[in-house]
């Protein structure tokens, strides 16, 4: 190969998308980890209180858990629409699949938002005086529930942002179909996101 | 220009069957969890969950499609978080 090409071709456009990707997974790791301790604790609790899990898990609400679990399975699927347009160069589609993505991540928050709220007027937060009066294991019970619902909730909130500003990057060609690793890595963060609720509806909403 | 649509074609295909395979799977997991089934209810819902959460590894974000090291590096991150799990409930259960 002619020298002059290749470094003046390879300086100006290095990178290593692999690279890239592998970094990413190496962070998604670290949050299986920080997920999964806190996985560890709920099943050690549920463990010693079966009957006091059993029974404030009834108090959860199935169907807006269940709503969440089919808005974030969507935005998983718009997400990954939006990368595989982007790859074969249809900008405005990949758009309108990550602004889907970025809008049914707010809805999940609100739609959390409602779903707090209703506990909160039922007097089931932590340190309330209507816990306070109950067992040992219902405490556990909604301290998980507010600590793990709470982060992930923090985690949807973040990948709200991240795609916004990944989509502006698409806007102002900064993220282009020759170049959207960007857009890839946002869109693994955003599926783990997806997993991890993937394991909080059914053991918080549905084994009662 | 031709090969590039169909590609793109069987792809959407690919990700939608995915997406509907997610849905009906959990549809399955709240009819499971309505059965009552006591202690068999949650191992029925971890093995759905992590069939579903394995669809999402595999498809949505290419562990089907990446170089080998990917999955190596996936697989030694879930043995350390279940050797962490099954360490602690041996100390629990046996206490």
């Amino acid at each position: 190969m002619d020298e002059s090409h290749t470094t003046s071709e390879s300086s100006a456009i290095h990178r290593d998308d692999v690279g890239s990707r592998i970094g990413m997974w190496l962070f998604l790791f670290t949050e299986l980890i920080l997920f999964g301790g806190l996985f560890l604790l709920y099943a050690v609790y549920r463990y010693l209180h079966p009957q006091e899990f059993h029974e404030a898990a009834k108090e959860l609400n199935v169907v807006l858990g269940a709503a969440n679990t089919l808005i974030l399975l969507t935005s998983s699927f718009t997400m990954v629409m939006s990368i595989s347009y982007l790859g074969e160069g249809e900008k405005k589609k990949s758009l309108l699949a990550l602004g889907l993505t970025i809008a049914l991540g707010l809805a999940f928050l609100v739609n959390k938002y409602f779903e707090w709220s209703a506990k909160f007027h039922h007097g089931l937060y932590p340190n309330s005086p209507e816990l306070a009066g109950r067992g040992q294991g219902d405490n556990l019970f909604y301290g998980l529930y507010y600590s793990m619902t709470g982060l992930h909730g923090l985690h949807v909130l973040v990948g709200v942002v991240l795609l916004s500003v990944v989509l502006i990057y698409i806007v102002k060609d900064k993220v282009t179909p020759d170049n959207f690793i960007v857009l890839d890595n946002s869109g693994l963060y955003w599926h783990l996101v997806d997993i991890i609720w993937i394991y909080l509806f059914p053991l918080f909403y549905l084994i009662t | 220009m031709q090969h590039g649509q169909e590609h793109t074609l069987i792809k959407a295909r690919t990700y939608t069957a995915v997406y509907g395979a997610l849905l009906v799977l959990t549809v399955i997991t709240i009819v499971v969890a309505r059965m009552h089934l006591g202690r068999f209810s949650v191992l029925g819902a971890l093995v759905i969950a992590s069939i579903k959460a394995g669809l999402v590894l595999l498809w949505f974000m290419h562990l089907k499609y990446e170089k080998k090291i990917f999955f190596v590096m996936f697989v030694v991150a879930v043995a350390f978080l279940t050797i962490a799990i099954g360490l602690t409930f041996f100390d629990i259960a046996y206490r």
